[in-house]
């Protein structure tokens, strides 16, 4: 699904140029759940941020199902962002002016659902993150662990080909950590193809597929048996 | 593609999240508009009252006045106080009676400011010394008693018809016919009320005024600065008004005639007729609205930039709203197009309201203050498509400055 090869970038840190990725390849199948594990610095958010669309590479290619994602126009970016890709955050970023409902159906009102349809779906995506009886919440009234499941939702809600979690436990208790990561199994066990940034070694240790960044390169690809 | 629909209603579920921040935001268009609605509305109120007042002193009307504007051996003004300045007589009104074809009447007048006592009432009022020609001149009534005759006038009796304001103020619970009063130091007797003709457009009352016979006002009231058989003003009505040009020209013709005034010389009287002096009058009022107006839309530009404040700000505050966004998958058109409705929507709410006070306010004036007030057609379309242009001007850099953030950067914003 996913095949990068020689990917760069560069950063210009006060007078320095700083190299973040520095020729970096990396294929992903469908259906994977990978984790990205480094210290800080190490280039794994750049690695995810290009993956989703919202950054460019200076160099390398980046090809998302056979299409050139480097070479998109801004417009055709969000488009991607739009369809393909769900995004989790550590400090879960929803808007608080919307109830649950209203911030997992955003990305749909940004494709033209209509609004029946999109009441439906983000309903029903609540539904199945647990949260079917809070969809008129708004975030301050809901747990980290339960925003974090409205995000979730919201990041599927428009049936993506990925989903991209950078940190998504970081904010989390570790009785709620595990319920998320329970949760991102089912989801992958259901065909979702994961990709978790993370710091967290019991984050790490679920994935089936471990890559290990040090400064701006992959220093280690490890499979687990399933 | 997003749908318009979603877009309004982020802009509107932005308003209302924080109304009190919204309304203080809007207020500087309330304001501007309201000043401009009811600027114009005064100005047009003022015209149309200028309109009424100056067809109110007659129809068909030529007025004729000594022009003390050209060159005057001797100096104009000063020979203007003297009184001798007065180049226009009681002959050239009869000669314009007799010779000028089409004219319905001749009135010479004279007039001042006098103080008119009558058993210890006393009241500061104008004089006008006329003859009765006068009252067709001016469509004006007698409605009780009578109007003074040709020889009354000519033999200078000291009779007079006043108007309601003066009957109000000096015989308010009695009949003022057969009363005597005091003009200055002159005994006249009241003969005739005037029927009544309400204010002018220039804050006049018309019927604040006595009326007196040409000669007894010329020579025992204004006699100081009228000498002779001058008057000051002719006041010529034509019959009818397809004749107020030739009756105009024919009159300058033969006072200048009568002046002997040669080729190329400048008149020493000034003729013009009521349709003229109503266009000049209207197009001082029209500058003056135009003016008032002007200094109005100064304070809407100040409210343009009150949006703009606050949108800059606004988009400080939500640039993680705008990376988040950007995240699920908003372009940066829509995004734009976003903040610059929301600016939009402020401004236009703001103009809607504006409208509704500046024509309150208008009606309100009109009510209390006795303004003339017309409110205008055209004061609703313009003033919100005026308010909306606002709210697009002075959003467009807002929302620009909020389409061009980087989404990473927005999204790791505090």
């Amino acid at each position: 699904m996913i095949d990068i090869s020689g990917l760069r970038k560069t950063y210009l840190m006060g007078e320095e140029l700083v190299a973040a990725l520095d020729g970096v390849d990396l294929h992903i199948d469908r259906g994977e759940h990978l984790a990205v594990v480094g210290p800080s610095g190490s280039g794994k958010s750049t690695l995810m941020n290009i993956v989703g669309g919202l950054d460019r590479p200076d160099a390398g290619t980046y090809l998302f199902e056979g299409e050139a994602v480097a070479d998109f126009d801004d417009d055709e970016l969000a488009d991607f962002r739009n369809r393909r890709i769900g995004f989790v955050f550590q400090s879960f970023q929803l808007l608080p002016r919307l109830t649950a409902l209203q911030n997992v159906e955003l990305p749909m009102i940004y494709c033209g659902v209509d609004k029946a349809e999109r009441r439906a779906r983000a309903a029903a995506m609540l539904e199945r993150v647990g949260l079917g009886t809070r969809t008129g919440h708004r975030p301050n009234q809901l747990s980290g662990g339960q925003q974090q499941r409205v995000a979730i939702a919201r990041a599927l809600s428009n049936n993506p080909d990925l989903l991209l979690a950078d940190e998504p436990t970081g904010a989390l208790y570790t009785a709620t950590t595990i319920e998320m990561l329970k949760l991102f199994e089912e989801l992958n066990a259901e065909g979702l193809t994961l990709i978790v940034v993370t710091h967290e070694q019991e984050v790490a240790e679920r994935a089936r597929r471990r890559v290990s960044f040090r400064d701006g390169r992959i220093v280690s690809d490890e499979r687990r048996a399933a | 593609m997003i749908r318009r629909g979603d877009l309004a209603g982020f802009a509107i579920g932005a308003i209302i999240a924080h109304p009190m921040r919204s309304a203080l935001t809007a207020l500087g268009v309330v304001i501007g508009v309201a000043a401009v609605v009811m600027m114009t509305s005064i100005g047009l109120g003022a015209q149309q009252r200028v309109t009424s007042a100056i067809s109110g002193l007659g129809s068909n009307l030529i007025v004729v006045m000594p022009n003390f504007g050209g060159p005057q051996p001797g100096g104009g003004v000063a020979r203007q106080a003297a009184g001798s300045a007065l180049t226009l007589t009681d002959d050239d009104a009869q000669a314009i009676a007799a010779q000028v074809q089409g004219v319905a009447a001749v009135a010479p007048s004279v007039r001042g400011q006098v103080q008119v006592v009558s058993d210890g009432a006393n009241w500061n009022t104008r004089i006008e010394g006329v003859t009765p020609p006068y009252l067709v001149a001016r469509d004006l009534v007698v409605a009780s008693g009578r109007m003074f005759d040709d020889a009354e006038a000519r033999q200078g009796k000291k009779v007079a018809v006043i108007g309601q304001t003066v009957v109000d103020q000096l015989f308010p619970n009695a009949d003022p016919l057969g009363q005597r009063i005091r003009v200055g130091d002159v005994p006249f007797e009241v003969i005739g009320v005037l029927a009544s003709k309400g204010q002018s457009g220039f804050g006049q009352d018309q019927d604040d005024i006595v009326l007196g016979p040409l000669e007894a006002v010329r020579s025992r009231i204004v006699g100081r600065r009228v000498r002779g058989n001058s008057v000051q003003t002719i006041y010529v009505k034509a019959a009818d008004a397809d004749q107020l040009d030739t009756v105009q020209e024919d009159v300058t013709n033969l006072l200048r005639d009568r002046h002997h005034l040669r080729e190329g010389e400048d008149n020493d009287f000034s003729v013009q007729n009521l349709a003229s002096i109503l266009a000049a009058s209207q197009a001082t009022v029209q500058t003056f609205t135009i003016l008032l107006a002007a200094v109005a839309a100064v304070s809407l530009v100040v409210g343009g930039v009150g949006i703009m404040n606050i949108m800059l700000v606004a988009v400080t505050e939500r640039t993680r709203e705008i990376g988040l966004r950007m995240a699920v998958g908003a372009r940066r058109t829509d995004v734009l197009y976003q903040f610059a409705l929301e600016a939009v929507t402020l401004s236009l709410a703001g103009g809607i309201l504006g409208l509704l006070i500046g024509v309150g306010g208008a009606l309100l004036m009109a009510k209390l203050g006795g303004w003339p007030v017309a409110i205008a057609g055209w004061a609703a379309p313009v003033a919100l498509g005026f308010s909306m242009l606002v709210g697009l001007g002075f959003g467009a850099y807002p929302a620009w400055r909020a389409a061009q953030l980087d989404p990473i950067e927005a999204l790791r914003r505090e």
